[in-house]
């Protein structure tokens, strides 16, 4: 038996190791990972809480980070509750496992410290990888701060592991910004937290010797069609578990989290999409820009996938002027966010003038003071009732001004 | 690999992320519905092998070797009063064309060699190779 952790009811804890605990507390059979910047501490506090006797289960060290998802993937096949952590190159070198993961429709939680990807290289926080793994068929969790990464690692395996998902979840953190911010957590005691997940049900293990079952068969044109689209279907269908979870985790905890985030949305004509740690920023920058007499309000999807597109739209549907702000290059298009939310309102007839911004690549600062400019700008657009102002632009970013119309 | 039609699910009835049961029960080996067996690779093959009932010699390694348990096979009773299993054709029903059979066959003029699939059996028998005079 694991022994318990004396918790105070609040602790001082940054990202790593506030998704560390969480890990601990769902008691995990099977660790898998292969440690990176600025993911390491997940597994280096895991691999301690273990050594110190707090977690009965195992702890793999691997080759690789696809070794790394490619023995989660077996042991939970095999018919345990798996979680790993991984960052950006490692997460690149995932990718083939994950698609597999989902495939085989198996509930592993991966805690992801979203980080820039090579070419050059860079260890600081930016959301390249999460946009990589964004058709994986992964639930995709987003922390703004260390009690989220604490609290939205707990829900993934609630998620993932119900009966009507089992789909595997990612949650994401800042690199650094959230990862290696400490700030004040209030955990749940072991107890409570391990009852709120629950005990692990396995599916179709391959342990069960009594019934012998092959996990990774081929589907050629005949069957991988309806495969895939019974895959979809089950991830279209998870946000009203998510939901349950997220009602359910409120009773415990007394935080509410939602499939859509805003903040001051209501009354807005000006609205800021993003997500991340840059949503708390940006939430200094509204408070100042209403001041100013700027009505603006924000947006995030908890969720990225599934994307809560009618929900997106239904909450957007009074604001005049939107940016999208997208951390990641998007390289030959425009962001991935400003994708998502057109797509959602053009689907529910809806035209705010829409605009896409890109910031803090590797970990570039955006201040208060930037994001305050793009209230002004999209405000411009809000006035004018057209689109006055550039359609990409680009945050903090050196030299002369770039832009794309 | 054609799927008989009444084979075919649905998008919502596809077995569960492909896991495949190996057998329904496998204390009695009996086989799911979508175990290989059920299944007539047949419609692969390009060649195929043609048997020379001249110059077999019964050893059997084809009928071992054989991933598709093509040989069709009759118990003789030999002079000597001994049961042997007498290799007497291929079944081109189960047979995908794969070759093992003919790899395998170790008569010093083969006893099973590959034609293409348009060749007449007898025809193929006729231009079967001479011992060298």
């Amino acid at each position: 038996m694991a022994l318990k952790y004396e918790l105070k009811q609040k602790e001082v804890w940054d990202g790593n190791m506030a998704a560390a605990h969480a890990l601990r507390q769902a008691q995990v059979d099977v660790v898998a990972a292969y440690p990176i910047t600025p993911s390491t501490p997940i597994v280096q506090n895991y691999a301690q809480f273990l050594a110190d006797g707090y977690v009965d289960g195992e702890f793999v060290m691997v080759e690789s980070e696809h070794s790394a998802m490619s023995a989660c993937v077996g042991a939970a096949a095999a018919g345990g509750r798996v979680a790993t952590a991984t960052s950006s190159q490692g997460y690149a070198l995932m990718v083939e496992v994950l698609y597999q993961a989902s495939g085989m429709r198996l509930p592993i939680v991966m805690t992801v410290v979203n980080r820039a990807l090579a070419s050059p290289l860079n260890i600081h926080g930016d959301h390249s990888d999460l946009y990589l793994g964004r058709d994986a068929g992964w639930i995709h969790l987003i922390a703004n701060n260390p009690q989220e990464a604490y609290d939205m690692t707990l829900c993934a395996f609630k998620i993932g592991e119900d009966e009507r998902v089992r789909l595997p979840v990612t949650t994401n953190q800042d690199g650094f910004l959230v990862s290696h911010t400490a700030q004040v957590v209030k955990p749940l005691d072991d107890d409570t937290a391990y009852k709120f997940i629950g005990e692990y049900k396995p599916k179709y293990p391959m342990l069960d010797t009594k019934n012998p079952v092959t996990y990774g068969a081929q589907t050629e044109e005949e069957w991988h069609f309806e495969h895939k689209a019974n895959q979809h279907k089950a991830l279209m269908d998870s946000p009203a578990v998510i939901k349950e979870v997220f009602d359910e985790f409120e009773k415990v905890s007394g935080r509410k989290y939602n499939l859509v985030e805003t903040y001051k949305l209501d009354d807005a004509d000006v609205a800021l999409v993003l997500m991340g740690s840059a949503y708390e920023t940006a939430m200094l920058a509204v408070d100042k820009a209403r001041e100013e007499g700027i009505k603006v309000g924000l947006l995030m999807p908890r969720v990225f996938r599934p994307f809560p597109y009618n929900e997106v739209a239904q909450k957007l549907k009074n604001v005049k002027a939107i940016a999208a702000l997208d951390r990641s290059m998007p390289m030959g298009t425009t962001g991935a966010l400003y994708n998502e939310v057109a797509g959602a309102l053009a689907a529910n007839g809806q035209s705010a003038i829409m605009t896409n911004y890109i910031y803090g690549l590797g970990g570039r600062d955006t201040t208060v003071e930037h994001i305050l400019e793009v209230i002004r700008e999209t405000e411009k657009n809000a006035k004018a009732g057209k689109r006055v102002t550039d359609l990409q632009g680009f945050i903090n970013l050196r030299g002369p001004k770039l832009s794309f119309n | 690999m054609a799927t008989p039609k009444e084979m075919l699910t649905d998008w919502d009835k596809v077995q569960f992320g492909a896991v495949l049961p190996a057998f329904e029960d496998p204390e009695h080996k009996k086989r799911s519905k979508f175990h290989s067996y059920n299944y007539s690779v047949a419609d692969w093959r390009v060649e195929k092998p043609v048997f020379n009932r001249e110059l077999c010699i019964d050893c059997d390694f084809c009928w071992v070797s054989c991933p598709d348990s093509c040989f069709i096979v009759e118990e003789v009773v030999t002079k000597r009063g001994k049961k042997q299993a007498k290799i007497v054709g291929i079944n081109y029903n189960l047979c995908k064309g794969c070759g093992v059979c003919v790899e395998v066959c170790p008569t010093p003029i083969k006893s099973l060699l590959m034609f293409p699939e348009y060749v007449d059996n007898e025809e193929a028998l006729k231009q079967w190779p001479k011992k060298d005079k």
